[in-house]
């Protein structure tokens, strides 16, 4: 049992169930400039992520919705990744923060210290899927992409 | 379906004798994360017995050629075991003749095959009736055929228990009414379905009802006959048969005026540019190769079901749903979902503050195999406002010990979330 209890940490770090118990910025922004709806059809989950942006820079970011302790934690922890970013550097921080999910390997950016918690994820296929919601639906709200987003696509 | 009230666990058990039933089942003895394997997602799929494997492999190694065409030894001896496996399945579920036995690729084809061939028959105005707590297979097919005819699709409420209102259904039944859908037990919420008393309402008025069985015929026997329904659906891998197999069953007069479902080999007499003579049933319905090799797996998987017995299954597994109900019930913060008096096979829970995939990933690493998510029934979660469940599912295979692995798992769980 200790071994699976060890992998089970390697999934659930005390830093994801933080964010998953008291996540960051999960409410509405009132006037959002930008907003999309991920969804995994999966398992229902939805989550709804709001852009405040001015000019090019991201200067508020919230989410909203229901999800596995995994997929809220991501979504916290995106939200503090990308404030205050311009759109080009937010997607950059997207994208690796993908690649975290789906290898494992850390990321070398400071923006994603945290986020590197969540690299467990890439041992189990079906929870990549998670992790990857709320950074997948960010991108399609900075890119003004209004459609809905799914980790099924 | 029996029910648990009455009946004392312990003497059920040493009845089926589950430890040496369980020694048949060679997946079942493997660990999983470093724990013993206690495999609970049966209504998603069941396991193999030892013998359903070497059906399939003796057949694959000794007797493989086409069916129905071949005049050599093989397509002989394939065609003698593929209808052979017919008549076990006619022998199971107690139909009147081989005529009235489908093969499909599961109870999804074959729900399919009814709305797309009986479907032919639908227009506009007329109404379909299904139940709320229905797979969306038995949703879907009914609303792309509603789609297509501009029908109506109806749906019959349930209660807070997970209950069919049964008077509220039969009063949605209209003269407009020309097929009535609905499952025997339900793969969300475990509940069996009143489908007798839903038989003999709508054929006060002539309207036919098509089970799906998909969750029933593993767990108790099932008689056509005595339900006196028209159309029985279900899957060969659920009840320890391969995947990729099921069956229609329809009563013969009514197959016999539905139109051919797909056109191809097997389902003709004669082929000209002209026109075609379809086959006699049921293989007006099979067209192309069959899935032969299944379909002697799921012969396999009657004979095994069988040699237990369905009336011993349908006990043993009443005394070990009430088991884990009950062990449940004792678990802090939880919610059983899915009450109804009368059940089969399936418990459904969400536990306050921890989402159902973290506790199927947690539980996995306790060796413990659960489902979790919508259960393909959405409408089911949307009712009871949650985005899914937990679900444990037994089979005669599993025992207490199993479900003490679970509880000890949703425990690792709660300290975790805590």
């Amino acid at each position: 049992m200790n071994a699976a209890t060890n992998e089970l940490q390697e999934i659930y770090r005390q830093r994801v169930l933080d964010h998953s118990k008291h996540p960051h910025n999960f409410r509405q922004l009132p006037t959002p400039t930008h907003e999309a709806l991920g969804f995994n059809p999966l398992c229902g989950d939805k989550l709804k992520i709001y852009l405040q942006m001015n000019d090019d820079h991201i200067s508020d970011v919230a989410f909203e919705g229901t999800g596995c302790a995994i997929s809220v934690a991501s979504a916290s922890m995106m939200t503090e990744a990308i404030r205050g970013q311009s759109v080009a550097a937010a997607s950059k921080l997207i994208g690796a923060a993908q690649h975290i999910f789906s290898t494992g390997m850390p990321a070398d950016n400071k923006a994603l210290d945290e986020v590197e918690a969540l690299a467990g994820v890439s041992q189990y296929p079906s929870r990549i899927k998670c992790a990857s919601l709320a950074w997948s639906t960010a991108e399609a709200a900075l890119s003004g992409k209004t459609n809905q987003v799914s980790t099924e696509e | 379906m029996s029910q648990p009230a009455d009946i004392k666990p312990d003497p059920i058990a040493a009845e089926l004798d589950v430890d040496r039933l369980r020694a048949d089942f060679p997946i079942l003895h493997q660990e999983v994360h470093g724990c013993r394997l206690a495999y609970l997602d049966n209504a998603a799929s069941a396991q193999r017995p030892q013998a359903v494997i070497e059906a399939i492999s003796h057949y694959y190694t000794h007797d493989h050629a086409n069916v129905h065409r071949g005049v050599h030894t093989l397509s002989h001896r394939a065609t003698d075991a593929y209808e052979g496996a017919r008549e076990k399945v006619r022998g199971f579920i107690n139909a009147s003749s081989q005529s009235e036995i489908v093969f499909t690729s599961g109870t999804t084809a074959a729900i399919n095959l009814v709305a797309g061939s009986f479907g032919q028959d639908i227009h506009k105005g007329d109404e379909i009736l299904i139940s709320y707590m229905e797979h969306h297979s038995n949703i879907v097919p009914w609303q792309l055929l509603c789609e297509r005819t501009g029908a109506t699709l109806r749906v019959a409420p349930i209660n807070r228990d997970g209950e069919l209102l049964l008077d509220d259904m039969i009063d949605m039944i209209t003269p407009a009414t020309r097929l009535i859908a609905v499952a025997h037990v339900s793969n969300a919420l475990g509940t069996v379905n009143p489908i007798e008393q839903i038989i003999e309402a709508a054929h006060l008025q002539d309207i036919p009802v098509l089970i799906d069985g998909a969750q029933a015929a593993p767990h108790a026997s099932v008689d056509v006959q005595a339900l006196g329904c028209d159309f029985y659906a279900f899957s060969g891998h659920k009840m320890c048969g391969p995947t990729g197999t099921g069956v229609l069953y329809g009563r013969e007069e009514l197959l016999d005026r539905m139109p051919p479902w797909q056109g191809g080999g097997e389902m003709i007499l004669s082929v000209n540019f002209e026109e075609s003579v379809y086959n006699r049933l049921p293989y007006k319905f099979e067209a192309g190769t069959p899935n032969i090799a299944g379909a002697i797996g799921l012969g396999a998987a009657i004979d095994y079901l069988q040699a237990v017995g369905m009336e011993r299954i349908a006990r043993y597994e009443a005394s070990l749903l009430a088991y884990l109900t009950d062990q449940l019930a004792t678990v802090d913060n939880i919610r059983l979902i899915g009450t109804a008096a009368h059940k089969a096979g399936v418990q459904s829970f969400v536990i306050d503050g921890i989402h159902p995939h973290d506790l199927g990933t947690v539980l996995d690493h306790q060796g413990v195999a659960i489902r979790t998510g919508h259960h393909c029934a959405m409408p089911v979660m949307e009712f009871f406002d949650i985005p899914g469940t937990a679900r444990a599912s037994i089979a005669f295979y599993n025992n207490r010990q199993d479900i003490d692995q679970l509880i000890k798992g949703l425990a690792v769980a709660a300290k975790m979330f805590a």
